[in-house]
């Protein structure tokens, strides 16, 4: 059982966790994720380790609600726990310097990106944020964020925040402007990914994405999360989460991202229909129960 | 004891087990095998001729002592015979139901060349069982506490072979696991059906009782590696059981399709997942219901992962295999209750693509046909593709099984630990040491995927020279 000692929302469906995990707390490098179970009848999500203080032996974790796993998972409050937490698991990113680095985060993508900006920044690169919203509720993290980066651009769909219109606007303008970027590190949705992963091609920028295939173990056992980069099947929990944005084959992500739509559907119904069962069973029920 | 003369002995016939009606079970994930009963496990007991020149132990992996429990039960002293046991074998109720027992004790038989052999699996299951029921597990005495710590990595039965061993020498034994529950292959893989997990957890449960710790969702060379657990956890050996979990895919057109699962994925999601009680539980698998669902694979894998499909309503289950069911590496009762429950034998063919109905999901495979050609080191005869007979089948989930290999983990972050050239650790067979100090490994990933009774054959052996490496502090 894992402790949750600080829950709270950053944005409408977005929450952030410190959870009691030294072991994790201790090897985690920027990149890694881990895999939680809520309760005993759950599924294993992964979700990125966003920061991490050993000493404390506490990790940080923000949730996006989309599905049942996650909103159930917002549920959770402090002093709350969780069954299973497993990690830090993943290539770490590859940390150097590279010189000008752009980092877009779209939705949620935004944190897992930001302890890869962390550390790009300490390792000596001009790291420039591109942060990526539907609306201004949703954008998360814009002080921590602003804080490391250099410089720092949002964009929100409806305008209500920042610019108006998708990350990869203001990505182009950049390069168009002949300023030198060395890397882009882009994480959110996929069809993003894809988005930036066209606009770097042309101009041959080392293009990093984080893919969000779907997990069970973790640790290259199941073959459940492969992916296809270079016409080669990776699995994405022990090859990456972390492939080259221009070899990466986004159809088949997306493809295979999609098997379990029906169930997903037919679970969350169930869930908002009556979420008291699985909270109950996360908060105490089935801890007791030997399952 | 056994007041019978030879010929009545052999007069006896085999006692059947006593199974679920396949129409019955091929709807439920209950245990096919309902276990004898008290009168029935005599019987058959009462078939065995005492033989001088016991070839049913030489067969036996790891020596347990047939005739002697044998007799035991005989005699009627049902927990005797269940502490015989436990003197070579700590996991009988495990062993009894899943052992190859036709190419290991009941190949031996002397009874078998004649007529068939004794029920050894059958009457092994029972006194384990008979014992759990009765509430009366004869826990080993354990030594006074040495002050020494034993890690193990890994908690499939090379594992708990040596923390059941290890913890009653004294020393302080913790186990760790990558996933969240404690059995290896034995929650993972084997399905409820055919070993309830009821038995894994009772047998991890006396091992709780004799004060072994489990650490579950730690991932060595992740979350601690093997260097950390020396240096800072202060455990002086190290016992690496990993298994042998990574899958093996074909590398044919089609396999990222939405449908095309490894053996692997398929059992996990509905055995360790529990996706068959979906949506009671969260983890969801493709919906079997009416579908056309294949296998491709011939050894208990396999035979697990189509039974399974079966049971997820199927309406189809085809087991394609490209040797002939007499190569099939399966246990004989397996893929005699596959047939009955209705898989269909795919002899002597194989996949060469799996086909995309346009949106990326599974539509069918195209297979082509094998002929039987020279053995090769297997022993087997080696198949060969006939030119032309390519053909197509309608599929909607594919399972591969195929095999899987060395899961590279351990190895990668355990820069002195030597592995074999197809990344196996690599072991003195005699001592289970690998090339590190402290560092010993068996099971799977030292052989490749094998047996249950051989991995738990490595790890008491290892337990042995952990032993006495911990004694001694010779390497
Ligand atoms: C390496 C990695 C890091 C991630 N980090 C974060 C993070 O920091 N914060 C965050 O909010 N989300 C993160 N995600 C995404 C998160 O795992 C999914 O949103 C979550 O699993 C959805 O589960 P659900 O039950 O709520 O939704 P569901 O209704 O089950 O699914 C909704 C969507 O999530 C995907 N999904 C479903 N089950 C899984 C699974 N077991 N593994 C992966 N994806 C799945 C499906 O493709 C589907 O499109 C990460 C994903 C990966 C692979
Ligand atoms: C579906 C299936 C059916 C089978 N049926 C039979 C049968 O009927 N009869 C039979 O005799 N044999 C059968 N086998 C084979 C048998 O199960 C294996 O040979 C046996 O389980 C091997 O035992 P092991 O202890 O070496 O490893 P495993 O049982 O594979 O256990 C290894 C454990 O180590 C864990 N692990 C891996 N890496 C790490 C890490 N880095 N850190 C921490 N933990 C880790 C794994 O999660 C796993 O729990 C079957 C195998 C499968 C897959
Ligand atoms: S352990 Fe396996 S091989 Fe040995 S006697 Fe028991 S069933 Fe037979
Ligand atoms: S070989 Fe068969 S008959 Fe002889 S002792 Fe062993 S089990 Fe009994
Ligand atoms: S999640 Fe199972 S292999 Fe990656």
């Amino acid at each position: 059982m894992f402790s949750i000692i600080e829950a709270q929302f950053v944005a409408p469906d977005v929450k952030k966790f410190r959870i009691v995990a030294p072991r994790i707390a201790r090897k985690r490098k920027a990149g890694h994720f881990v895999l939680v179970r809520v309760h005993p009848k759950g599924e294993r999500v992964p979700l990125t380790i966003a920061d991490s203080d050993p000493a404390a032996g506490t990790i940080t974790l923000f949730v996006q609600g989309i599905g049942k796993t996650t909103r159930l998972m917002n549920l959770l409050e402090t002093g709350d726990y969780v069954s299973d937490v497993v990690g830090p698991l993943g290539k770490a990113s590859e940390i150097a310097f590279y010189g000008t680095v752009v980092v877009i985060g779209g939705g949620v993508g935004t944190a897992i990106a930001f302890p890869t900006s962390v550390a790009m920044k300490q390792a000596g690169n001009h790291v420039i944020s591109i942060i990526g919203a539907r609306n201004r509720d949703l954008v998360i993290l814009e002080s921590e964020i602003s804080a490391i980066s250099d410089e720092v651009i949002l964009t929100t769909d409806d305008g209500s925040y920042g610019r108006k219109g998708l990350v990869i606007d203001p990505l182009k303008e950049l390069i168009e402007a002949g300023r030198k970027v060395d890397l882009v590190l882009a994480i959110g949705p996929i069809p993003m990914m894809r988005a930036v992963a066209e606009v770097t091609r042309p101009y041959g920028i080392k293009t990093i994405v984080s893919l969000n295939s779907i997990m069970i173990d973790g640790t290259g056992m199941c073959g459940g999360c492969r992916v296809v980069v270079a016409d080669k099947t990776q699995f994405a929990c022990v090859d990456g989460p972390e492939f080259d944005a221009h070899l990466v084959n986004f159809d088949v992500l997306r493809q295979r991202n999609s098997l379990y739509r029906e169930a997903e559907r037919l679970s969350l119904d169930k869930f908002q229909q009556d979420p008291s069962a699985d909270l109950a069973c996360a908060k105490e029920m089935c801890r007791l129960q030997n399952l | 004891m056994n007041s019978l003369s030879p010929k009545e002995r052999v007069k006896i016939p085999r006692q059947k087990m006593p199974e679920q009606e396949p129409e019955s079970r091929r709807k439920n994930f209950e245990e096919v095998n309902l276990g004898l009963e008290l009168e029935l496990a005599k019987r058959e007991a009462h078939r065995c001729l005492e033989c001088a020149n016991t070839k049913c132990v030489e067969t036996c992996p790891v020596g347990v002592k047939v005739k002697d429990f044998v007799q035991l039960i005989v005699a009627g002293d049902i927990l005797a015979a269940a502490a015989k046991m436990r003197e070579d074998n700590v996991l009988p109720a495990i062993t009894g139901r899943v052992c190859p027992q036709e190419d290991q004790c009941e190949g031996g038989c002397i009874l078998g060349k004649k007529f068939k052999p004794l029920a050894i699996g059958y009457l092994e299951r029972f006194v384990a069982d008979y014992e759990a029921a009765v509430g009366k597990v004869g826990l080993p005495q354990k030594a006074p506490a040495t002050g020494k710590k034993v890690a193990i990595v890994g908690s499939g039965p090379a594992g708990l072979t040596v923390a059941g061993d290890l913890i009653q020498r004294g020393h302080e034994v913790t186990v760790f696991e990558a996933l969240h529950e404690i059995g290896g292959v034995l929650v993972y893989g084997i399905p409820q059906f055919r070993l309830p997990k009821e038995i894994v957890r009772r047998e991890v449960d006396n091992l709780r009782a004799l004060g072994v710790r489990f650490e579950t969702n730690v991932v060595v060379g992740k979350t601690v590696t093997i260097d950390e657990l020396f240096q800072e956890e202060g455990f002086h050996a190290v016992f690496v059981a990993t298994g042998a979990g990574l899958p093996q895919f074909m590398t044919i057109p089609g396999e990222h399709l939405n449908g095309v699962y490894s053996a692997n994925e398929f059992l996990t999601r509905v055995n360790l997942m529990r996706a068959y009680r979906f949506p009671e539980y969260d983890s969801p698998l493709y919906d079997c219901r009416g579908k056309n669902v294949a296998v491709i694979g011939g050894g208990n894998t396999a035979m697990d992962a189509i039974r399974t499909s079966l049971r997820l309503g199927a309406a189809n289950g085809y087991l394609i295999y490209r040797r002939t069911e007499a190569e099939m590496p399966a246990r004989i009762e397996e893929v005699k209750h596959a047939k009955e429950e209705g898989v269909q034998l795919m002899m002597l063919a194989a996949p060469v693509e799996f086909l995309d109905n346009g949106s990326g999901w599974l539509k069918g495979a195209r297979c082509i046909r094998m002929q039987l050609g020279e053995p090769d080191d297997s022993g087997r005869r080696r198949p060969v593709p006939l030119p032309g007979s390519e053909f197509e089948i309608a599929l909607d989930v594919a399972v591969i099984a195929v095999g899987t290999t060395a899961n590279p983990l351990v190895q990668s972050t355990t820069p002195d630990l030597k592995t074999t050239r197809k990344g196996y650790i690599a072991v003195d067979e005699e001592t289970m040491k690998t090339s590190k100090q402290g560092v010993f490994a068996g099971g799977d990933i030292v052989t490749g995927g094998a047996t249950v009774i051989l991995a738990m054959g490595a790890g008491r052996k290892a337990a042995g020279s952990i032993q006495q490496y911990l004694t001694t502090g010779v390497w």
